[in-house]
């Protein structure tokens, strides 16, 4: 897991005079699955691209197993990827579709066949030789896609939204299809997407980004469990965030003051009295009734949704919506007054 | 209601219908019975049938003007594709605005008479024309150079006129590529030369008939052009049957090679289809 494969050294990209992309740094790592995730307009396919070598870089470096490939021209490096409407040569059937990378690199025919074979049967569709990419599904052009590119063994292949123009029920199954392929064939995957939850279960880490900066890189149980800001609190999950005030230090605790004077204790993370901070509390880690003293807050139960397994109870603290799971909804009321808690262990809490 | 309908659905269809049966498809009956019909000696016809006009075709001379007015043709699109598909994928790339500027301006010369921008050539290209002037001036050419009244000339104005009619197709068509198929091909490792005809040119074939049917067939039959820059001396089927129905008064044999002509464009039209064109192609872009 330590080689690293790709790296980005002080990567930037203008566009005439707008800047998408400035002083950009990562590593990938061998056989890792790193999901680069963000809105749209974040800069995310753009670093895609460069490591494509389908956009030049305006200034830095990209490194490829050590290499530096950043005047490489696409076609010349080791990377392959997979498109948002997966670019299929319409005139092509499955067979020569999935063939082109070799006969490009003028493997002999024997060995070409023998290779479609194995990638026929990797993804899924052996015996589509000979259909045309208007007579698949969805989801088979994203298999022959898929088959496409790793035929070359690529040291990395990239995914840029590969998934979004599926129906949900596709979309799942092809997450669970492409987490197996890489592990199996063990080759690096960077993964471009909006969705969140295509992040949190696939990846190793995953980096996030916003506003053309990286706002966080991690394990996605730690980036759900410790965002670094609100963006990623917010961006990552379903999240109740509140501003908050320092107010008092002890030992490794701080008690910050939210609205109405509420105090909260939360970890110290070097906060020093009067600093101004945001604290984060995810839906299912709020409590119905009140044994934690210092943590509890009144609020009014404004709405019940039910939603099978859990529920999901909207109250009214102030005018804050707060949102709350609940396995059992039956016993809370419309309108009612009831306390919340929280323990001090699963409020996140950052500056900005 | 029905019936207003109906009325409204003829009256509308009433001038394209009276446009194809009064000035196509009367004329070219009346070619073709024409074509089985004998002339007088003063220009007249004899109303006696005979397949004399379609024998008399098969002739050296006339075998040899069909086939060198089908080189001349083909040789004229060829040259069109070869300067029509690198300008289409250099003016595809460029933003819409740009894109529809240019291709505004390759329709600018259907503004000016065809006939009038063909004696253009001839003042730039002539023994004491514009070119030859010039070059002589720089020492460049000692004598000048028969640039027109042969085949090149010949050949050079087929192209100039009938170029736009290449790009308009082909332009439609390379338009149409999405742009991530190109980027998949280098992607996959193959070259600019490779993806120009592994993708473009088979995701462009119908487009590229089509341009070669609208410049190949006219190119058999615009005798103006051979007879301006060809000097009247060298014949193409088309100064052929414009000579048998204007100076040589023999109707019924200008119609034969007029049928002959008809059937073998039917022919290529055949083949267009077979290729998978749609016929929808060949009228709009």
């Amino acid at each position: 897991m330590d080689t690293v494969v790709v790296k980005l050294v002080n990567v930037s990209k203008n566009y005439k005079d707008k800047t998408i992309i400035k002083d950009f740094n990562l590593e990938v790592y061998e056989k890792e699955f790193l999901t680069i995730l963000g809105p749209s307009g974040c800069g995310k396919t753009t670093i895609l691209r460069m490591i494509s070598g389908l956009e030049h870089v305006s200034g830095g470096n990209i490194l490829l197993d050590g290499v530096d490939v950043t005047n490489v021209i696409a076609s010349k490096r080791e990377v392959n990827t997979i498109f948002q409407n997966f670019a299929l040569f319409s005139h092509m059937n499955v067979e020569d579709n999935i063939a082109f990378g070799l006969k490009m690199k003028k493997v002999d025919k024997e060995k070409i066949k023998v290779e479609v074979e194995k990638m026929l049967d990797l993804v899924k569709l052996k015996g589509y030789n000979k259909k045309y990419p208007n007579q698949l599904s969805g989801g088979e052009q994203q298999r022959v896609a898929i088959a496409r590119g790793l035929i070359n063994s690529p040291k990395v292949l990239l995914l840029d939204e590969p998934l979004s123009s599926l129906d949900y029920k596709l979309k799942k199954e092809m997450q669970v299809e492409l987490k197996r392929l890489q592990k199996k064939l063990g080759i690096t995957f960077i993964y471009v997407t909006h969705n969140q939850e295509e992040a949190l279960s696939m990846s190793d880490r995953i980096l996030i980004l916003d506003k053309q900066k990286k706002q966080q890189l991690g394990k996605p149980m730690d980036i759900y469990n410790n965002p670094n800001n609100k963006f990623v609190a917010d961006f990552i999950g379903e999240s109740n965030i509140f501003r908050a005030k320092v107010v008092k230090i002890v030992d490794k605790y701080a008690y910050v003051e939210i609205d109405f004077a509420k105090k909260i204790r939360i970890i110290n993370k070097d906060y020093k009295i009067n600093d101004d901070i945001y604290i984060m509390i995810r839906p299912e880690n709020i409590t119905i009734g009140n044994y934690l003293k210092e943590n509890s807050i009144e609020v009014k139960v404004k709405e019940v949704i039910y939603n099978g397994s859990v529920s999901r109870v909207i109250a009214l603290f102030g005018n804050k919506e707060i949102k709350i799971n609940v396995k059992n909804s039956d016993k809370v009321n419309l309108k009612e007054d009831i306390t919340i808690s929280f323990n001090t262990k699963n409020i996140c809490s950052f500056v900005k | 209601m029905k019936k207003e309908n109906k009325f409204f659905k003829y009256l509308s269809l009433f001038p394209i219908s009276f446009y194809v049966i009064v000035l196509i498809l009367l004329p070219l009956i009346y070619i073709f019975c024409l074509s089985f019909l004998t002339s007088d000696y003063y220009g007249g016809i004899n109303y006696s049938l005979t397949l004399s006009n379609y024998l008399n075709l098969v002739d050296l001379v006339y075998i040899k003007l069909f086939i060198k007015s089908f080189l001349i043709a083909l040789v004229s699109t060829f040259i069109c594709i070869c300067i029509a598909y690198p300008f289409v994928i250099f003016v595809s790339q460029k933003k819409k605005i740009v894109k529809n500027i240019i291709m505004t301006l390759v329709m600018v010369p259907f503004l000016t008479n065809s006939l009038i921008r063909t004696y253009g050539w001839i003042v730039l290209l002539r023994k004491t024309g514009i070119v030859n002037t010039f070059l002589e001036d720089l020492n460049v050419i000692s004598s000048p150079i028969s640039f027109i009244y042969n085949d090149f000339g010949i050949i050079l104005g087929m192209v100039y006129t009938l170029l736009p009619f290449m790009i308009l197709p082909l332009f439609s068509a390379v338009d149409k590529i999405d742009k991530s198929v190109i980027e998949a091909s280098y992607d996959l490792g193959s070259t600019s030369f490779k993806t120009f005809f592994n993708i473009i040119v088979p995701q462009t074939k119908v487009g590229l008939f089509n341009g070669s049917l609208m410049v190949f067939i006219p190119a058999i039959g615009y005798f103006f052009i051979a007879d301006l820059l060809g000097g009247g001396k060298l014949m193409l089927i088309g100064n052929l049957i414009k000579n048998q129905f204007l100076s040589a008064r023999n109707w019924p044999f200008g119609a034969a090679v007029s049928i002959s002509l008809v059937l073998i464009t039917f022919g290529l039209v055949k083949i267009y289809q077979k290729i998978g064109g749609k016929m929808d192609d060949l009228g709009g872009f």
